[in-house]
């Protein structure tokens, strides 16, 4: 059986385009870095959700007039949500007053989300979610050490570092608003990628044992073959979960629509990764492997 | 090969228990869910707990006494199911499910009310909150009208010993920094009770009152995080997020069905008992359900199908090489084993360390990882093979087109 697609035969590219993705990523997290949301910062978050749409400029008039200069102000939901953040510590007080002029300026019944930080505990949370993914990542090359090898081990996690510093670089691309729900969608995808990439390298293993391949030739083809008949499995699931993950983003509502964006980013590049980046280092690793021992003459 | 029919009762009767059960009891399973503060509406506070004085130490058990004061406390603005919950070396998480007014709530949680009764040049301190007798304080009225809170000392005798030794100067009383009042003593107090007015209006003397008899937190709270949310703006939150559920699952089960047949179809009944299984199994661990957490439900649903989907393409592979449907299903079945299991254990080994590093919301996040995973293993490999079990042996399973094979691509053994 010979493979349709030739994978490994096109790895260069995938080496090249997944470069210069990481590239651009990691220049725009050095110019403009991430968007950080009140999580992370100190200050005071309002959400406000007006019955009818608002513009931006109508809710940042009322806001000056309350003597805030030059308010952070966006909308969300169509207009409806207008969102006010602020580095002051707000008191009660403060937002009840916000509430009564929206109210009253706009005719109609208000709802407000309060969310006060101190960016102590923010970051916090980012450092133990760095941490975790360390942690985790040193946990999965153990396990999959014992019980395949430590190449694979090495490559899946590579693959897994891939998948969360792409969705960390789209969201600083893109300037979308970084919070501690995006650091737990980084970590759902941590999980993700592993698993996937898992379920390719199991049959690259079990070829492999039946296999035997000798020469260069003959690895990539199986690595194609391992690749091809994992590939169904592969795009069904993540259709399967991209389904999940797209309702949530078209139907949950607005304050989880970044988590689902990176969600679905997550999902696309954990499935990518681990066809062509995680599969691609290990085959050229192994080979470079399988090579060491005919170098040595007479070993 | 004689269709068996009893094993085809016994399918049909294994399904329709899972369906029944889940359509009579899914009502009463949802009802007992702990839904978070961003679904039910509420307010959340993070206290860092600070020495009141230099020489305190934050130990635990001073922070177990403050989550103490602060529940006597939550009592007294009557709300139901709070939850306390010490972080950490100095924090304390409060939540209250379904307090609108944050503003109160504050006013009452994070005061120290550490009330002391001084000497007259206001620093040396005589008597303090701690020599109240257990509830000697309640509100009343002074001779004027005007609101005040009467307290009751434990120990008459000192306080008789201060009015004696201070007769005709002031006794300004404080609560933390603040003076409330200064009254002139006119003559020894001998019955241990002493009246505070301020400028406070009833109720306000009231609340005094009651956290008098709260009693005083052993240290000064400071505020890190708060978050308050308006119960029809989470209820709004819930909404949305069900209705997304329903489409997902929606999609998912046509998805399956069509492309798996009638291994779909049973994918599609193991998917009803996993996401049953985990809903009952939050109820009964009391997760805490929050909007995040309802997504990644969602998602653990179209990652369930995976082993489903692990499981029927080996199948269909196996078909594809000429092998009978039983010996398919059989050897499919044992070679996918493997695969899903190493996969699902990389996952339960990421949930489990974000589990111990991560804080509350990464918590609960990891536990509905680890409780899918263990969950689907139940539903999508053990049940879904019994299932698969009983119509293979009922011999009904021959046509590979239910499987969604075609017969010209299967080739010869």
């Amino acid at each position: 059986m010979n493979s349709k697609i030739d994978f490994v035969g096109n790895r260069k590219w995938f080496f090249l385009i997944s470069g210069v993705i990481i590239l651009a990523g990691v220049l725009s997290l050095l110019v403009q870095g991430l968007n950080l949301g009140i999580d992370f910062k100190s200050g005071t978050r309002i959400d406000i959700t007006m019955d009818k749409p608002v513009g931006q400029q109508a809710a940042q008039a009322q806001l000056e007039k309350m003597g805030y200069a030059n308010p952070d102000v966006t909308t969300g939901g169509n207009g409806q949500i207008v969102v006010f953040q602020t580095t002051e510590t707000l008191d009660s007080g403060k937002v009840e007053q916000i509430r009564d002029q929206f109210s009253k300026a706009f005719h109609q019944k208000v709802q407000v989300e309060e969310q006060k930080v101190d960016p102590v505990v923010g970051r916090e949370l980012a450092r133990n979610a760095i941490i975790s993914v360390l942690v985790a990542s040193l946990g999965i090359i153990l396990y999959v050490t014992l019980r395949f090898e430590y190449r694979f081990a090495v490559a899946a996690v590579l693959a897994l570092f891939y998948d969360a510093l792409f969705i960390i670089s789209v969201f600083s691309l893109l300037q979308l608003e970084v919070n501690l729900v995006f650091i737990a969608a980084v970590l759902t995808i941590v999980g993700y990628s592993v698993n996937d990439t898992i379920v390719i390298f199991d049959r690259i293993r079990e070829n492999m044992d039946r296999e035997k391949p000798k020469t260069w030739e003959e690895l990539t083809a199986l690595v194609n073959i391992s690749i091809q008949q994992t590939l169904v499995r592969s795009i069904n699931t993540v259709l399967t979960v991209v389904f999940a993950a797209a309702a949530l983003y078209l139907f949950g509502g607005e304050s989880i629509k970044n988590f689902s964006f990176a969600l679905l980013l997550g999902l696309f590049s954990g499935a990518y990764s681990s066809i062509c980046i995680a599969s691609q280092i290990w085959v050229g690793w192994k080979w470079r492997s399988m090579q060491r021992p005919k170098s040595v003459p007479g070993s | 090969m004689k269709v068996r029919k009893g094993k085809v009762v016994v399918f049909s009767l294994l399904v329709i228990a899972i369906l029944a059960t889940v359509g009579l009891t899914t009502q009463q399973v949802i009802k007992n869910l702990t839904l978070g503060l961003d679904l039910q509406g509420g307010f959340e506070v993070l206290y860092e707990a600070k020495p009141l004085d230099k020489g305190q130490k934050i130990t635990p058990q001073v922070l177990a006494s403050a989550a103490g004061a602060l529940q006597k406390r939550i009592d007294v603005l009557g709300v139901s199911e709070p939850e306390i919950t010490v972080e950490g070396k100095d924090r304390i998480r409060v939540q209250l499910a379904g307090v609108t007014d944050p503003k109160k709530a504050r006013k009452i949680l994070g005061k120290p009310a550490v009330l002391t009764f001084r000497a007259p040049d206001g620093k040396k301190i005589l008597m303090r909150g701690t020599d109240l007798a257990e509830g000697g304080a309640k509100q009343d009225y002074d001779q004027n009208g005007r609101p005040a809170v009467m307290v009751k000392f434990k120990d008459k005798e000192k306080f008789a010993k201060y009015t004696r030794e201070y007769v005709g100067q002031p006794m300004p009383i404080y609560l933390d920094d603040q003076q409330l009042s200064a009254p002139v003593i006119q003559e020894p107090i001998l019955n241990g009770e002493a009246s505070i007015t301020g400028n406070f209006k009833a109720e306000e003397a009231k609340q005094l009152a009651e956290l008098l008899n709260a009693g005083s937190l052993p240290v000064k709270l400071k505020e890190l995080q708060s978050y308050a949310v308006d119960a029809s703006l989470g209820k709004a939150s819930l909404q949305d997020s069900l209705i997304a559920g329903l489409y997902a699952v929606g999609f998912i089960f046509l998805f399956m069905i069509g492309y798996y047949r009638l291994p779909g179809l049973i994918a599609v009944v193991t998917l009803v008992a996993y996401s049953y299984l985990v809903l009952l199994t939050f109820s009964l661990l009391h997760v805490t359900l929050t909007l995040p957490g309802i997504a990644a439900f969602i998602l653990g649903i179209g990652m369930a199908v995976d082993a489903n989907i692990i499981m029927y393409e080996r199948v269909k592979e196996e078909m594809r090489i000429g092998k009978s449907i039983p010996v398919a299903v059989k050897s499919g079945s044992k070679r996918s084993f493997l695969t899903i299991f190493d996969a699902n254990i990389t996952t339960i080994i990421a949930a489990a360390v974000l589990f111990y590093f991560g804080t509350a919301g990464v918590r609960g996040f990891s536990v509905s990882l680890i409780v899918s995973v263990l969950v689907s293993f139940l539903t999508a490999v053990a049940l879904s093979r019994i299932l698969m079990n009983q119509l293979l042996k009922a011999n009904v399973l021959k046509n590979p087109g239910w499987f969604g094979v075609k017969e010209d691509e299967i080739g010869e053994l």
